[in-house]
C-alpha cells in the first residue's frame, strides 16, 4: 500500500512536465499575444514590454526558464493584472473556489445519493418518476439560468438570501445560493449514477441470496446492496471534484465570486500566458491528486482491489 | 425419508406478465416433500423449475411475476398467505437455498464470516462470537480446511467449489428442514460436481434435511433423489419414485429424456437418441398436451385438452392421455 502510494506520486511528476509542456506550446500556437491590442501598441514600448517578460529571448530559452520557475512553484507575474503575481491570484482565488466546490460537491452527494436511493428502492413509482424529473431538468438546465432565477426569486422578491457576492461581504449566507446553484447539475448525475448502480446489484445473485437468508429488507439495502453500488459515484467524485472546483466559472461570474474560475476563462481570453500556465498547473494537480485519493478510498471499499 | 409429509405444494400457479402477454411459468405444480426425503425436479431450460422454488419460499420478483393462485402448506401452514416477518422467519431457517453460480451468489465486499454471522444471529438468537463458533464448525463440516482462517476472508479469495462449500455451510448452518439447490453444481467442474453433491447428500442425510434438488442432470438425479418431478412447461408431467420411474417411465417426455441419457453399458455405435423439436413458447400456451408437437404418440385429444393426471401406486402420477383414458370427459 505504502509503495503503491509513493509510486503514484512520483508519477505525478511525468505527468505533469508532459501537461506543463504540452500546454507552454499550445498556448503560444493560438494567434494572438499578451499585448495583442485593437489599437496598435507603439514598437518601441512593445520592445520594452517583451523584454520585460523575456519574450523576446528564444522560445526554447522560454520554455526552460518557466520550466525551472514551475518547480519552485513560481508562476511568474500576470501578463494583464499588472500589480499581481499568479501566485497571488491563485492564493487568493483558489481557497475561496475550494470552499465553494467543497461545498456544492457535499451537497450533490449527500443529495444525490440519497434521492438515489430513494428512486431505485420506488421505481416506477412516483417517488421514482418526480426524481428522475428532477435529474433530467438538473442535467439540462444551464446554470447561467439556474443562478439568476435563484437570484430573482430568493434574492430580490423574498430577500431571503444575499444575491450575490462572497462571505466576506455578506456572511456564511452568501454560500449558499452559488453552492446550491453549482451542485445541481451534479446532484442530478450522481442520483441517476446511484439509482442505476443499486438498481443494477438488486438484481444480482448475491441480493437473492441475501434476502433467501430471512434478511428484512432494510438490512438487505443498508448492509448488501449500498457497498457494491456506491462504487460508481466514488469513481465518479475524482474528476467532479476537479471540475467543480475550477469549472464555477459561471456561477462565479452570475454571483460575484472572487473566485479562480472566472480569472481562468479570462486569461486563456487576453492570452495571459502565465496565467493560464498557473491555473492549467494547479488545476492538472488537483485532478491527478483527486484520482489518487479515489483509487486509495477505492482499495477500502472494493475488497477485490490490493494495491501492491 | 419417512411418512411425515412436511411440504405440500398444491396447484401452485404462477405467471409472468411481459409484453408480449402472460408467461405461465409455473401452471398448476403440485408434490409433497417428505421428512428427510430427497426429491428430484428435472427439466429443460425454462420449464419452471427456478420459479417453482422461488414461489415455494414467496421470492417471485414482483412486478412482473405473480403467484396467482395455489397453495404451498408447510406444517400445514400456507407460506403463501404469511406476512412478510412470518416468511422471513422461515427463509434461511427452515427453508433456505443455494444456487447454481457460486461466483456470484455471495457479497463480494463481505467477509464470509460476516455474511454467515449475520444469519445465525437473526434465526438462532446466538450471540455474534457463539454465531462465529457456530459458522466456523459449519465451514470444517463443509470440508473448508483452515476455517479458523479462512472464515475472515472475502469470496473472491475462494475458488468456485470452495465458494458453493460456504453456500452450503451458510444455508444448514441454522439446522433448516428443508434444503432448496438450485442447480448446485451446474456452474462447476465435473470432479468438483461429484465432490458437491455428495457433500450435501452427506450432510442432509446428518441433519436430517428434506432436500429439492434442482437439475436437468438426470444422472445427478439416479444417483441422489430418493423420488423425482419432471416438469415440462409448468407442469409437472410426472412424478414418483426415482428408482421406478428410471425402470418404467410411463410419460413420453420423460422416456425421451431417459432414453437421450449417453450410456457406457450400451453399444455405442448408434447415433444417441435426442427428443426432436423445441420447448414450447411458455407465452398465452393454449389448453392442449404442451408436448404434443413432440410426441411420438400424440393423439388427437393431446391438441384439445390438457391430460388429467392418472394415479398410481405409491405416489406415481402421469400427466398424459396414454393412461387417462384417451377419448372419455
Amino acid at each position: 500500500m505504502a509503495r503503491y502510494f509513493i509510486r503514484r506520486v512520483l508519477s505525478l511528476i511525468p505527468t505533469l512536465f508532459v501537461i506543463v509542456t504540452l500546454s507552454f506550446f499550445l498556448i503560444r500556437l493560438a494567434p494572438g499575444g499578451p499585448f495583442a491590442r485593437e489599437k496598435a501598441v507603439p514598437e518601441i514600448i512593445l520592445q520594452n514590454l517583451l523584454k520585460r517578460y523575456h519574450m523576446d529571448e528564444p522560445l526554447w530559452n522560454q520554455y526552460v526558464r518557466y520550466l525551472g520557475d514551475v518547480v519552485r512553484w513560481d508562476f511568474g507575474p500576470s501578463f494583464r493584472y499588472r500589480d499581481l503575481t499568479v501566485n497571488e491570484m491563485i492564493d487568493s482565488g483558489l481557497p475561496i473556489s475550494m470552499l465553494l466546490g467543497v461545498t456544492s460537491l457535499v451537497m450533490a452527494v449527500v443529495s444525490g445519493v440519497a434521492v438515489g436511493i430513494v428512486s431505485a428502492l420506488k421505481q416506477n413509482k412516483w417517488p421514482d418518476y418526480v426524481a428522475v424529473s428532477l435529474a433530467v431538468i438538473g442535467i439540462s438546465v444551464p446554470l447561467f439560468v439556474l443562478g439568476p432565477i435563484l437570484q430573482l426569486f430568493v434574492g430580490l422578491r423574498w430577500k431571503i438570501l444575499p444575491m450575490g457576492q462572497w462571505i466576506s461581504t455578506h456572511g456564511w449566507k452568501a454560500i449558499i445560493l452559488p453552492a446550491l446553484t453549482l451542485s445541481f447539475p451534479y446532484f442530478a448525475y450522481i442520483a441517476r449514477l446511484s439509482r442505476a448502480s443499486i438498481l443494477e446489484v438488486l438484481r444480482s445473485d448475491y441480493i437473492r441470496t441475501a434476502r433467501a437468508k430471512g434478511l428484512k429488507e432494510s438490512v438487505v439495502v443498508w448492509k448488501h446492496v449500498l457497498k457494491g453500488a456506491l462504487l460508481p459515484v466514488v469513481t465518479y467524485l475524482g474528476p467532479a471534484f476537479s471540475g467543480i472546483v475550477v469549472g464555477s466559472v459561471v456561477v462565479e461570474t452570475v454571483f460575484l465570486i472572487p473566485g479562480i474560475g472566472r480569472p481562468f476563462v479570462q486569461s486563456a481570453i487576453n492570452r495571459d500566458y502565465t496565467l493560464i500556465m498557473g491555473e492549467v498547473v494547479v488545476y492538472s494537480v488537483i485532478l491527478v491528486v483527486a484520482n489518487l485519493l479515489v483509487d486509495i478510498i477505492y482499495g477500502f471499499l472494493d475488497p477485490r482491489i490490493s494495491y501492491k | 425419508m419417512t411418512d411425515e409429509v412436511i411440504l405440500q405444494v398444491k396447484d401452485l400457479k404462477t405467471y409472468f406478465t411481459v409484453d408480449e402477454g402472460v408467461v405461465k411459468a409455473v401452471d398448476g405444480v403440485s408434490f409433497d416433500l417428505h421428512k428427510g426425503e430427497t426429491l428430484g425436479i428435472v427439466g429443460e431450460s425454462g420449464c419452471g423449475k427456478s420459479v417453482t422454488n422461488l414461489s415455494i419460499i414467496n421470492m417471485i420478483p414482483s412486478p412482473p411475476g405473480k403467484i396467482v393462485g395455489g397453495k404451498v402448506l408447510f406444517h400445514d401452514k400456507d407460506l403463501l398467505a404469511m406476512s412478510p416477518s412470518e416468511i422471513r422467519h422461515i427463509r434461511g431457517n427452515k427453508i433456505s437455498m443455494i444456487f447454481q453460480d457460486p461466483m456470484t451468489s455471495l457479497n463480494p465486499f463481505l467477509k464470509v464470516s460476516t455474511q454467515m454471522v449475520e444469519t445465525i444471529v437473526l434465526h438462532q438468537g446466538l450471540s455474534k462470537a457463539a454465531a462465529k463458533e457456530k459458522a466456523i464448525e459449519m465451514l470444517k463440516l463443509a470440508g473448508i480446511p483452515a476455517p479458523e482462517k479462512r472464515i475472515d476472508q472475502y469470496p473472491h479469495q475462494f475458488s468456485g467449489g470452495m465458494r458453493q462449500r460456504v453456500m452450503i455451510a451458510m444455508s444448514l448452518s441454522c439446522n433448516p428442514e428443508i434444503l432448496i439447490a438450485d442447480e448446485p453444481t451446474s456452474a462447476l467442474d465435473v470432479t468438483i460436481q461429484a465432490q458437491i453433491l455428495e457433500l450435501i447428500q452427506e450432510l442432509t442425510t446428518r441433519l436430517g434435511t428434506a432436500v429439492i434438488l434442482i437439475t436437468h442432470s438426470l444422472g445427478v438425479v439416479a444417483g441422489t433423489c430418493d423420488t423425482l418431478c419432471v416438469m415440462y412447461a409448468g407442469r409437472v408431467v410426472e412424478r414418483g419414485i426415482t428408482d421406478e420411474v428410471f425402470a418404467e417411465p410411463k410419460h413420453p417426455y420423460t422416456q425421451g429424456l431417459i432414453h437421450s441419457v449417453p450410456r457406457l453399458d450400451r453399444d455405442n455405435t448408434d447415433r444417441l437418441f435426442s427428443i426432436q423439436g423445441q420447448p414450447p413458447n411458455v407465452i398465452d400456451l393454449p389448453d392442449c398436451c404442451p408436448f404434443y408437437p413432440r410426441c411420438e404418440k400424440a393423439m388427437d385429444i393431446c391438441k384439445k385438452k390438457y391430460p388429467k393426471i392418472a394415479h398410481f401406486d405409491q405416489g406415481r402420477a402421469v400427466s398424459c392421455w396414454l393412461y387417462s383414458g384417451g377419448k372419455d370427459e
